[in-house]
């Protein structure tokens, strides 16, 4: 057994625990029986608090300098050093965690290389928020491992929280303070100094566009302004690794445009992005790579390109017609499936030249105009739905 | 490394909660005009020499206000959803409890310094030993701060459900520890039940520095505090870990 402060005080409070407890049993038992007459107080029990209080101390002192030591030597600092050059910067293997019977995470494995902005899709409850609250040390997982920037993060868990920033799905900040303080707060917590803070607060605020309203409480801020303000507090020690859980949830054009910035702007600096999101588009423009899971487990993993390239036979057409046509007179041996978007008719088809040509024929047989049509190329959505069995 | 910043986690996180839940009325309520209210119940219309009482007074004070920070804040925190934020931060479980039990102590400390000040002023009462006073101070609002942190463990999201649960647990407590009644005239069930309260044991070390009158010998008191203490930390560490993910 190691003694390890990362992992809490537990050590030191079973010894406390135990000392207290084996000191305590025969002293107090032999008082209870004298218990009627009332003994003299002080003096002469003085000793026995002070050995007793000389001892403990000792011990935890004892404690704490052999892990002291092994720091001083540097031996595992480094080790780190030696594998951490070219390690990834978040390496999963096998990771399980169920919650009774559920199975949210289901023997997941992955790599995430540094500098990268990698995207992670999946369905509700498909096990997104689970994983990344197991990287980022919030949940200890039921089976696994995992290493953040080569950091063993169940060995070492403080260390390796030192070099992400987070956005967590139900992460609010502190309604009761205002923003600086919350921004204040965060960087006490990664031991920045009162200047440094002070520089950074400015400079995120004013990118964020929240200057002017730093000094308001938080609580009176709109979810889209709190949602700055949360990115601001996982920016501010300019961490390693950024972990998002749908950062842009809810949020209007502005908000997003800001966060999405402020997104690329940390990964241009070096930092590597792990992001969870509902929104194809974006983690088709975003992402270098992008992870889709379902039911817990990893369906595919690769470019958005390449997974869409899978895909190339179903590409879709958009078309939309000045009069309403009946859907199924449109399907025939090219065109399998229809759905209607809005004013719009979305049409699957592995052979767009022939589905046009006849729709166009169509069209003019019925005598209706045909007021929009779209060729889209494979989508990274299709290959979402196919992939998560969503879709037709 | 580690440790200093396990420590400074701690720092910022006390911090933190004397900022942001000193202010919360639960805390004011209990904390505050909770034991006001007993003592005035007490005292108001009896002939009572209050000197005599105000060691009992004073250790309820200072249990109240200890234990009234700690079961508002984890349930708070996850009800506002600020609460997995702060798990992300670079801290442990340890940690914020460590930071929680420390912001009660605190609260706790202070209330119970003015207390006292105030009754060395108006009342004819003095302290024996001072560096016993200071300790057994510190060492009983570690204690009810760990108590008031343990019994914030079942958090759900609900503030006021813990607030009730803990008022459940803490108001009997006042009744077998020797405040209103002292323990030289309890019987042998009252004393069986008095001791196994923690705040017997500060109500007798108050009453061996302020009256001279006590029970047990002090290092029979400081240990049991000291034992209580572990307990409770143990147990809050435990059971905090265990309902981590309830109403995250
Ligand atoms: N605290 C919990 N207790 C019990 N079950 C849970 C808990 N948290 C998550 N689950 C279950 O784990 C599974 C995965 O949930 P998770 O929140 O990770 O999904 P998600 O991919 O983030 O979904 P969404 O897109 O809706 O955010 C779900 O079946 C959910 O019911
Ligand atoms: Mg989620």
């Amino acid at each position: 057994m190691t003694f390890n402060f990362n992992q809490g005080l537990t050590i030191a409070q079973i010894i406390t625990f135990t000392v207290t407890a084996i000191t305590s049993v025969p002293l107090f038992s032999s008082y209870l029986r004298g218990v009627d007459t009332i003994n003299p107080i002080f003096t002469h029990h003085l000793p026995v608090w002070f050995g007793f209080a000389f001892i403990l101390i000792a011990i935890i002192k004892i404690s704490i300098r052999k892990k002291l030591i092994l720091n001083q030597l540097g031996l595992k600092d480094a080790w780190g050093n030696l594998n951490g050059k070219n390690e990834p910067a978040i390496e999963v293997s096998n990771l399980t965690k169920s919650f009774g019977r559920i199975i949210a995470v289901n023997g997941m494995s992955f790599t995430v290389s540094k500098g990268e902005i990698f995207g992670f899709l999946g369905p509700n409850g498909a096990g997104k928020t689970t994983t990344i609250r197991m990287l980022t040390g919030i949940l200890a997982p039921d089976k696994g491992s995992i290493k953040i920037d080569g950091i063993n993060l169940a060995k070492d868990p403080i260390r390796a929280k030192m070099v992400i920033g987070v956005i967590p799905e139900a992460g609010n900040v502190y309604g009761d303070l205002t923003a600086k303080q919350n921004l204040a707060l965060t960087g006490r917590y990664y031991g920045l100094s009162k200047g440094h803070i002070a520089k950074r607060t400015e400079e995120i605020l004013t990118a964020l566009g929240l200057y002017e309203r730093g000094d308001d409480f938080v609580r009176t801020f709109s979810k889209g302004m709190k949602q700055r303000v949360s990115i601001a507090c996982a920016i501010i020690h300019e961490p390693k690794i950024l972990f998002l859980d749908e950062p842009t949830e809810g949020l209007d054009v502005q908000s997003r445009r800001l966060i999405v910035d402020t997104i690329q702007r940390m990964n241009k600096l070096g930092c590597t992005v792990f992001l969870t999101t509902h929104n194809i588009e974006e983690a088709n423009r975003l992402c270098e790579k992008v992870c889709i899971i379902n039911k817990g487990k990893i369906a595919a993993i690769d470019s958005p390109e390449k997974l869409k390239s899978t895909f190339e036979k179903t590409q879709t057409i958009e078309i939309s017609f000045n009069q309403r046509i009946d859907k199924e007179a449109l399907s025939n041996e090219v065109i399998f499936g229809v759905e209607s978007m809005g004013d719009k008719l979305r049409l699957h088809t592995d052979n767009p030249d022939k589905a046009v040509k006849y729709l166009v024929a169509l069209a003019q047989e019925h005598g209706v105009e045909i007021v929009s049509l779209v060729t889209c190329g494979p989508s990274l959505e299709e290959a979402f739905l196919r992939l998560t069995g969503g879709g037709e | 490394m580690s440790f200093s910043v396990f420590l400074r986690g701690v720092v910022v996180t006390a911090e933190k909660n004397i900022r942001i839940y000193y202010k919360k009325a639960p805390v004011i309520i209990f904390g505050i005009l909770f034991p006001l209210f007993m003592f005035i119940s007490f005292y108001i219309g009896r002939d009572i020499d209050i000197s005599r009482f105000f060691p009992g007074f004073l250790a309820m004070t200072l249990f109240f206000t200890a234990s009234s920070v700690g079961p508002l804040i984890t349930p708070w925190e996850k009800q506002a959803g600020t609460y997995e934020r702060l798990l992300s931060y670079p801290v442990t479980v340890s940690t914020i409890i460590l930071g929680d039990v420390a912001a009660g102590m605190v609260f706790g400390a202070f209330i119970t310094t003015l207390v006292l000040t105030a009754g060395l002023i108006f009342l004819a009462i003095s302290v024996f030993n001072i560096f016993i006073m200071v300790i057994s101070v510190i060492l009983g609002c570690l204690c009810f701060a760990s108590l008031g942190v343990l019994l914030a463990s079942p958090s759900s999201k609900a503030p006021s459900n813990v607030m009730m649960l803990s008022s459940l647990v803490r108001f009997p407590l006042i009744f077998i520890s020797g405040i209103f009644v002292p323990l030289q005239e309890l019987g042998w069930t009252g004393l069986f039940l008095s001791y196994l309260s923690p705040l017997t044991y500060l109500v007798d070390i108050f009453n061996a520095c302020l009256n001279g009158t006590a029970m047990l010998p002090l290092a029979v008191d400081i240990l049991g505090l000291a034992f209580f203490t572990c307990i409770f930390l143990v147990a809050a560490n435990l059971l905090h870990k265990r309902n981590l993910i309830k109403g995250l």
